[in-house]
């Protein structure tokens, strides 16, 4: 049977088992919840086959992180080569389509602004030991760090590779001593922790950039997390972010904002991190009509826009705002922070903090939601801009109906007042970290850090520094809800719902023409005002007629 | 010529006629709903019903379109000349003179000139506007990588809207037409139980007492 057909009976069938339908909905949840929670689920490698507490070489007293490594890579002979490769280890991505030097070593942000340069304290959250300078040997195997994503006790930590400024290396003081042996033996696949001790403190803090990546990801409910609940799936990061010689699909730099492939041929591993490549194409089963149009949005809607209703959800907060002009207050000569806001989880967040400014939290968001076609524009160190046209995109992306490659896609759009380099319109790599006295964090000169941090990264920087507002845009992809929590049609077909404003679609039950529903509405009334004339005429005559 | 009570719609007539009251009531409900001009039901229950009943309705076109060709039904809907303007022209004055309606059915003229030609519009401008534009609309899927799909999606969306204004104008007439002349009652009846006053020859007459007697009474 051709497709077509195929399509037009499943229409019709569709129909008739629409009721059908609705009994399925009344069992939910689905997936069901699991009683008894399981071992977090990571990729295909699930299902070791070596006890590495029984390895006699983890059975020694490690002094260093760099040791345990060494014993790792003795038997592991290929890993080191595979893992320099990573973006774990270069922090290095040159973007093939649009050439662009990208990854944290080269990148600004609208956060804690750069790592170049502030390695001492940023690269902590590097795969690898002692990254503080440019002196930092990318070929040497023996740094890499295994233990932060393959350790099991939860009790492996690292702190800043250089001291910093005494004003800041005190919240590192203090740290029990690790049992290196313990750890060591505690080796397996990642699992949510391991991933999140970086990534859900992106930003500087819990959850602070992603808004959709937080701790509450941990030990979440399957209402948080469908894939990620403990009383569900109980999935780990690689479970989706699936892994090649230790490269991970997914990656933000890259994204497939439309999978055409789906789950790929029987038997196939597609390394890519998207929805489809587990749901397929026609992601949702055809018992009604409903489902079958819903089947049709995935043409238009990334799965991510109804599936993920709100982020920055189970209590941890993520930040909107933040504002660089107002750091470097000083009480008594010295740093200080406010709390300001209490999250969902009972914690407190600081409102201000002298070496960063001032932030706004917030929660339970809803995503902006525009076309995108995967492909991010970055405002590098090196990107001239109008300081005319604030805010500033740190990194736009580009996106429409009619390109074939763009779905609609939630994003969360995150605001910051920066330092930049007004004179040549540039941003600026600010030095924020050093035992130095031009260092921000301890010295509080802007200036002087700016050029300091210009200097040793042999930039041009017209000395005349101020402040500029910028805009991150960050996909929302996590958090993804159960499905009886997704969005309904209500959310967006409506006047004033989720996709006002959003062009390049028609879209009933927002979509009108104004002069259309004007003249229907005007001959609709006036239809009835002329049967009542009528009627009226009738009447009246008939009683004039009763009585001549 | 006589007046006699014949019937004048079968059952399946009278079937179709009803069926499709029903279905365009719930067209016209669940669109002004998907529309936006209310909200008394969600719009996937609404997407559900308008879809549903669309389809069906095309089926009971279907149906109809061959049951008119094939009983020659068809002929009732001929547009004609002849008697319109004393059918115009009692609507417009003579109705308000309390004067009897000017046009007596004929056995194989149902419907009065201004009536056949209501109803011959609506069946070859009003609905083929409709449903064609709501085909194309349900198969948006096929089409929707094509240059400029949402653009012409949006036209379809207009003209699909307005014939559904245009609809509920003849709906609004339709029925208020059936105030006039006779009662509401002996307007309704003949499409409930089939049988109307008739005009008949003597040939007629003459046949259907004795070929076809349960259809004249």
């Amino acid at each position: 049977m051709p497709p077509f057909l195929g399509r037009v009976l499943v229409v019709l069938l569709a129909g008739l088992l629409a009721a059908t339908g609705a009994l399925a909905q009344s069992q939910w949840p689905t997936p069901p919840a699991t009683p008894t929670p399981s071992e977090q689920i990571s990729g295909p490698l699930t299902g070791g086959t070596a006890d590495h507490t029984k390895f006699e070489i983890l059975k020694q007293t490690f002094a260093t992180g760099s040791d345990v490594t060494q014993a790792c890579l003795s038997c592991h002979t290929e890993t080191g080569g595979h893992f320099m490769r990573n973006i774990h280890w270069t922090w290095e991505y040159t973007n093939p389509a649009t050439g662009q030097q990208l990854g944290k070593k080269h990148l600004v942000n609208n956060f804690c602004t750069n790592a170049r340069g502030n390695e001492g304290m940023c690269a902590q959250c590097h795969a690898g030991y002692g990254w503080k300078d440019e002196g930092f040997d990318f070929t040497d195997e023996t740094k890499i760090d295994c233990l932060v994503c393959h350790e099991r006790t939860g009790t492996y930590y690292k702190t800043p590779n250089s001291p910093g400024s005494p004003a800041c290396s005190v919240m590192f003081e203090g740290k029990p001593p690790m049992d290196l042996t313990r750890i060591a033996q505690s080796v397996g696949l990642p699992e949510r922790a391991n991933c999140g001790a970086c990534h859900f403190n992106g930003g500087g803090g819990d959850n602070v950039k992603h808004g959709d990546l937080s701790s509450a990801l941990k030990h979440p409910p399957r209402s948080l997390d469908v894939h990620m609940g403990v009383d569900g799936l109980n999935f780990a990061c690689t479970a989706c972010h699936i892994t090649n010689k230790h490269l991970w699909a997914g990656s933000r730099y890259q994204i497939e904002a439309k999978d055409q492939d789906g789950t790929g041929l029987p038997g196939q591993r597609r390394d890519v991190a998207t929805c489809e490549s587990c749901h397929g194409l026609s992601p949702h089963e055809v018992d009604s009509i409903a489902s079958f149009k819903r089947n049709d949005h995935v043409s238009s809607l990334a799965c991510q826009t109804c599936h993920i209703p709100e982020y920055a959800r189970g209590g941890v907060a993520t930040m909107t705002h933040w504002d660089w002009r107002t750091a470097g207050k000083t009480r008594n000569g010295e740093g200080y922070h406010e709390h300001g806001y209490t999250q969902g989880n009972g914690e407190h967040r600081y409102t201000y903090k002298s070496i960063k400014g001032d932030f706004v939290y917030a929660e339970n968001l809803v995503p902006l939601y525009r076309w995108f076609d995967g492909q991010m524009n970055y405002t590098t160190i090196d990107t001239k801009f109008d300081i005319d046209r604030q805010p500033i995109a740190i990194n736009d992306f580009s996106g429409d109906r009619e390109d074939g490659r763009s779905r609609i896609w939630p994003f969360k759009p995150m605001y910051t007042w920066m330092p930049a380099d007004v004179g040549n319109g540039t941003l600026v790599y600010t030095h924020l970290w050093g035992e130095d006295d031009s260092s921000y964090w301890g010295n509080y000169d802007m200036g002087k850090a700016i050029a300091f941090g210009m200097k040793k990264a042999g930039l041009p920087y017209s000395g005349q520094y101020g402040f500029v507002e910028t805009v991150s845009y960050w996909p929302i992809t996590h958090m993804v809800a159960p499905k009886e929590d997704a969005l309904s049609c209500e959310s967006c077909h409506a006047v004033g719902g989720r996709l006002d404003g959003l062009k390049g679609l028609y879209l009933p039950g927002r979509d009108h023409n104004r002069w259309l529903d004007l003249i229907g509405v005007i001959a609709v009334l006036g239809t009835l005002s002329g049967i009542l004339g009528h009627a009226l005429i009738r009447i009246i005559s008939s009683f004039r007629g009763q009585h001549s | 010529m006589t007046m006699r009570r014949v019937k004048i719609f079968s059952l399946f007539e009278r079937f179709w006629h009803w069926a499709q009251m029903a279905l365009i009531m719930v067209l016209l409900f669940s669109g002004f709903g998907l529309h936006g001009f209310h909200h008394l039901i969600g719009f996937e229950t609404a997407v559900t019903l308008h879809t549903l009943s669309a389809l069906l309705l095309l089926l009971l076109w279907a149906f109809g379109t061959f049951w008119l060709f094939t009983t020659r039904s068809w002929r009732h809907f001929i547009p004609t000349l002849s008697g319109m303007w004393k059918v115009f022209h009692f609507y417009s004055f003579g109705i308000f003179k309390g004067e009897h309606h000017p046009y007596r059915k004929a056995y194989w003229r149902k419907h009065n000139p201004l009536q056949a030609l209501a109803y011959l519009m609506l069946k070859i401008v009003l609905f083929p506007l409709i449903w064609i534009t709501g085909l194309i609309y349900l198969f948006y899927f096929l089409w929707r990588d094509m240059p400029h799909a949402s653009e012409w999606l949006t036209g379809l969306a207009y003209v699909h809207t307005g014939a559904a204004y245009a609809i509920l104008v003849f709906v609004l007439v339709h029925i208020y037409m059936l105030t006039t002349g006779h009662s509401f009652k002996e307007h309704l009846m003949p499409m409930i139980n089939g049988f109307d006053d008739v005009d008949l020859t003597p040939e007629e007459e003459a046949y259907l007492l004795k070929d076809e007697p349960e259809n004249i009474r």
